[in-house]
């Protein structure tokens, strides 16, 4: 199959079309994974015995730390292949990723105090998993305030690329050194890693949510990278014919 | 390559000691936000011996944050960074002597001066030098991080406060196990596995740190 032209796509004005063809599909498919999620956890999975009703927000809660993690390597990747090999989409991916991560790491906490309020009695505890999200939301602002604060949007692609790099090696420093921090001062009070054994239909549904995230995620940053490509390239040909044409 | 370094700490000190202020004032900050936790938070002696560690440490941290934007400002400014840039010289080893001179004139004085204040939250002697230590050890990681968030935000508007975002989520580690060594002396476990892991930290960051800060100053002076 070497007659795939896989470069032809880093193109902003190639990309830009296959976008577009491509976002109804991806919110399709997160249509169909969120509906069936929301269905196998609203309705289908048994009430827990231990935590009622109140456990159901690991459906949000789940999925969301999850992609908030996953979203800042593709991010740092994205960054990363802009660095090496000059590319403008490379940059904006990453720029488009941002939000979006940014929007997950802050549910992921948001969820992470409504549940902790009723099963833990407090809104926040300074456990590891806890802070290290709470330092990945900060690495995501860093990285937000970065970009905006550069107006050549060249040297913002790539300061941020820098950024997100260094962010990446620091990533599982922080998160070990916020896993020590914790154990060495004080017993564990309360520890997420012992997560009593899942019934399978409640796996189901979080799978299926975190897949609609997923979907979700690959959606929207498709839809803000069309907007990031329309305005940086609003002075080359094809946007202006693009722009004439409606 | 040595010589590179050494030339350059020379300078940098050389330039840091005709503006005595410049150095005085980070060292004055660390004080006057170390005696604020006490007037906040009240005098009794069980209270500041636990805060201390955690309060030293922040103070250090912030205040070897806020001399950051001098360490590539002026160079930019009168065009001799770009001068070091277009030389046949690595930027990565002038970036380095940057870091070291910028540490022996923040890093070096401020674990000089926190034992003096450790005494002000009476932190028995031992917790002292074990303070004076982790900072010593602590500091030249925060100035290498430091650089590449300098380098970033070079020339920046609201450089100050957004070099402060992007800066202190990567310093929690440092700050994490420098207050942690002197935490785990007071409460008599021993400072060793904290202070080998800062150590790791600051080797870490002194090595890799400063190429990274001197791709941030290329991009930074396209």
């Amino acid at each position: 199959m070497s007659s795939i032209h896989w470069f032809k796509y880093s193109a902003p004005s190639t990309f830009y079309p296959l976008a577009g063809k491509l976002i109804p599909w991806f919110w399709a498919l997160f249509a169909g994974f969120a509906l069936a999620g929301l269905w196998l956890g609203l309705l289908v999975a048994p009430t827990d015995f231990q935590q009622g009703e109140g456990y159901r927000i690991i459906f949000v809660h789940v999925g969301a730390s999850w992609m908030s993690m996953f979203i800042y390597l593709v991010m740092a990747f994205w960054a990363g292949l802009g660095l090496a090999f000059n590319t403008r989409l490379s940059g904006m991916m990453a720029q488009a990723l941002a939000p979006t991560g940014a929007l997950f790491a802050f549910i992921s906490l948001w969820t992470g105090a409504l549940w902790g309020k009723p099963m833990w009695g407090a809104w926040w505890v300074w456990d590891a998993r806890l802070t290290s999200e709470l330092i990945l939301l900060f690495l995501y602002m860093g990285f937000i305030a970065l970009t905006h604060a550069i107006d050549d949007t060249r040297r913002a692609d790539k300061a941020g690329a820098i950024l997100a790099l260094v962010g990446v090696v620091n990533v599982p420093i922080i998160y070990f050194s916020v896993k020590w921090w914790n154990t060495l001062h004080q017993g564990a009070s309360v520890s997420l890693t012992k997560a009593p054994a899942m019934a399978s239909i409640m796996l189901w549904g979080m799978l299926l949510c975190a897949l609609a995230m997923w979907m979700y995620s690959i959606a929207v940053a498709l839809m803000r990278v069309r907007v990031i490509i329309l305005e940086r390239e609003r002075h080359t040909d094809w946007v202006k014919e693009l722009l004439s044409s409606r | 390559m040595l010589a590179i370094v050494t030339h350059t700490i020379a300078r940098d000190l050389r330039l840091a000691l005709r503006r005595p202020a410049d150095l005085a004032s980070v060292l004055f900050f660390f004080i006057i936000v170390a005696s604020l936790f006490p007037l906040g938070v009240g005098p009794e002696p069980d209270l500041l011996r636990q805060l201390a560690p955690g309060v030293l440490w922040v103070g250090a941290l912030l205040a070897t944050m806020l001399s950051l934007p001098r360490l590539f400002a002026d160079d930019y400014r009168d065009g001799t960074l770009e001068q070091l840039a277009l030389s046949p010289n690595p930027l990565g080893l002038m970036v380095l002597g940057k870091v070291i001179a910028h540490w022996l004139v923040s890093g070096l004085p401020l674990a000089l001066l926190a034992p003096v204040l450790g005494l002000q939250f009476d932190l028995p002697a031992e917790a002292l030098w074990v303070l004076t230590g982790s900072i010593l050890l602590g500091t030249p990681a925060l100035s290498g991080i430091g650089a590449i968030g300098a380098g970033l935000t070079l020339g920046l508007r609201g450089g100050g406060v957004l070099l402060s975002l992007l800066v202190l989520p990567l310093y929690i580690p440092v700050l994490i196990f420098g207050a942690g060594a002197v935490d785990a002396t007071v409460s008599g476990l021993g400072p060793g596995a904290h202070l080998s892991l800062l150590a790791a930290l600051t080797v870490g960051g002194v090595a890799f740190a400063p190429w990274a800060a001197a791709a941030a100053l290329k991009i930074a002076l396209e």
